[in-house]
């Protein structure tokens, strides 16, 4: 396991090494002048030719990438040009609520899919079959975005149960943050249960037509047993594959998801960083964001060895 | 990180032969038994047909304001009623159509060839040339695809072309690697060391042999990933980095629509309702290509 663990992290090196230039490159991508872009609000060429000196533009490519990257190595990941707070803590100001949102959204959707794509597989080629198979194509055709809006229009317009947008601690006040944070994580949750359903039928019904389970129902265990004992356990497998797989689509979700709702979180950090062409602000966030995506794919492959022996030794 | 290829079964389509004509109707047959494929069948040739003829069937101008009949409920005058600049839902929905399909073909159509040359090279060189071009493929993986596709369209401009740009880099890494892999398995069989030993060139391996292996996973694959390319368009484009207003996409009209869902819901649902019925029918027509190529494959 540690070697696994080690050998992904060696592995790790070099595609960072790309990650960062690549992050690094994105301001110079820009067609034109990356400052005139930041400042077009600004007539002063003084200011421009202080900022074009202050972020090192003015220096060869290659002593602007060995700086950058020698600040980054010393958790300097840059600051803001429009309020010049450093982007590590405008990050970890907002992370909170981005994880709190994921943490939700998750426990949604396992809630969701754990039982419909059990009851799915158990009762196949049913009514309730049918209707998790509907749910699960309905969830992954429908666009996050126009979720949110039918929520909003549902919920918070229609009836009234549910805030349109905006943000509560629920460190400060429990229900108005629960109130706050369930149609995001609705939003978020559906896409991803409807993935969970679908593959969690499906393994179901290959590990259910097992030898083993076949033995099990012989021996006399209740149908339950065999489910919860034989086969869910050894159908879990692919839920984990395709939880880690789903990561992106998770952290994607958020950034629109938190755009709609107004939430304070990095992936609204990500979109506003974008739109005010704070570019300093956008390789910083996307860095991170890249580092934070790459150190969860490797924790997911950790835990597939965990579940499953054959990785591990294979 | 994860830096194996991902394998695909592999049937062997006859690329040449007397049969191929009868065998290309029992897959379109096969085809069109799957439960949906009639319907998305259906959708994919409606949405075309929007998309060409917009000009004739769009009932008004879509970009002529009418401040004196703005936020107008659906109507006989306005099948899907008008939005806050008075201009008609059905008209932007039907030449939105336009922006969404070349978006999501032209991104799939440059993914594909930019990934299966990058694919090709690499399996076939093999050596340094392979490593750096699979450690590029992870670099891209290492970014969730939306964000890197923000941060694209952030850099080369909004607009159709950057979408569109920022799309294929997103879908390349999937064809790059299909290829890959393909070519590796096919490099070391016995056919092809043949046709080596006998003097055929490169090209000639790559045309005969490779390429009638790999295309049913690449056709199943882009057929599947143009869906989820119309859905990220839709995405970019709500986000404010696809086509710019006035012109009509999807996803802007939705985002442009957020402000008025309480007068007046027409305006997102219309386009809305749109982008999920062509996604499902997309949807459909992928998989049942999916089973009528590779039964084995089938979810």
């Amino acid at each position: 396991m540690g070697t696994l663990i080690l050998r992904r992290l060696a592995a790790m090196i070099p595609v960072l090494i790309l990650v960062s230039f690549g992050v690094f490159s994105l301001i110079h991508l820009t067609p034109g002048d990356p400052i005139d872009a930041m400042m077009s609000d600004s007539n002063d060429p003084q200011a421009k030719e202080r900022l074009r000196h202050d972020l090192g533009l003015d220096q060869p490519i290659y002593v602007q990438y060995a700086n950058w990257m020698g600040r980054v190595l010393q958790g300097d990941f840059g600051r803001s040009i429009r309020d010049n707070q450093p982007v590590l803590e405008n990050v970890s100001r907002r992370i909170g609520v981005s994880l709190q949102l994921a943490a939700f959204a998750m426990a949604i959707s396992l809630l969701v899919a754990f039982p419909v794509g059990i009851l799915s597989a158990t009762h196949r080629n049913s009514s309730i079959d049918g209707f998790g198979t509907t749910f699960a194509l309905f969830g992954i055709c429908m666009p996050n975005f126009l979720l949110a809006l039918l929520l909003i229009y549902v919920f918070s317009v229609t009836l009234r149960w549910m805030p349109i947008s905006g943000y509560v601690d629920p460190r400060e006040s429990l229900a108005d943050g629960i109130r706050s944070l369930t149609l995001p994580a609705i939003t978020l949750g559906l896409a991803l249960a409807a993935v969970v359903t679908r593959t969690l039928r499906s393994s179901l019904l290959e590990t259910l037509s097992e030898d083993y389970v076949r033995t099990a129902r012989a021996k006399g265990l209740s149908e339950y047993l065999v489910i919860r004992r034989h086969a869910l356990k050894n159908g879990l497998i692919p839920v984990v594959t395709i939880l880690g797989l789903q990561l992106g689509t998770l952290i994607g979700g958020a950034v629109i998801t938190e755009f709609i709702f107004a939430l304070p979180g990095v992936g609204r950090l990500v979109v506003d960083s974008v739109f005010s062409r704070d570019y300093p602000l956008v390789q910083g966030v996307i860095l991170l964001i890249a580092i934070g995506f790459v150190l969860s794919n490797l924790l997911v492959d950790v835990v597939y060895g965990l579940l499953d022996p054959r990785i591990r030794y294979g | 990180m994860a830096d194996q290829a991902i394998t695909v079964g592999t049937p062997t389509l006859p690329a040449v032969g007397p049969r191929v004509r009868e065998q290309r109707w029992a897959l379109l047959r096969r085809a069109l038994s799957a439960r949906m494929a009639p319907f998305g069948g259906v959708v994919l040739i409606l949405a075309v047909l929007m998309a060409v003829l917009a000009p004739l069937i769009a009932p008004y101008d879509p970009l002529k304001q009418d401040l004196s009949n703005v936020l107008l409920t659906p109507s006989a005058a306005h099948l899907l009623g008008t939005d806050n600049l008075g201009r008609d839902v059905l008209a932007r929905v039907i030449w939105g159509t336009r922006v969404s399909l070349i978006a999501g073909f032209a991104s799939v159509a440059v993914a594909v060839v930019v990934g299966s040359l990058l694919g090709l090279l690499a399996g076939f060189t093999g050596g340094p040339l392979d490593g750096l071009v699979m450690r590029l493929i992870d670099t891209i993986l290492s970014f969730p695809a939306l964000v890197l596709a923000l941060a694209l369209g952030a850099v080369i401009g909004a607009g159709l072309g950057g979408g569109v740009i920022a799309l294929s880099v997103v879908y390349t890494p999937t064809f790059a690697r299909l290829m890959r892999g393909q070519v590796l398995t096919v490099r070391t069989r016995e056919y092809v060391e043949a046709a080596r030993v006998i003097g055929s060139p490169g090209w000639r391996i790559v045309k005969q042999h490779v390429l009638p292996n790999v295309a049913t996973p690449i056709v199943v694959q882009a057929s599947l990933s143009i869906a989820f390319a119309i859905l990220a368009e839709a995405s970019l484009s709500f986000l404010g980095l696809g086509v710019q207003p006035p012109a009509p996409s999807w996803g802007g009209m939705i985002n442009q629509g957020r402000g008025y869902l309480q007068q007046a819901p027409w305006i997102v649902f219309g386009p809305g309702a749109a982008l999920f019925v062509t996604v499902l029918g997309l949807n459909f027509v992928g998989d049942a290509i999916r089973d009528a190529l590779d039964p084995r494959i089938r979810v």
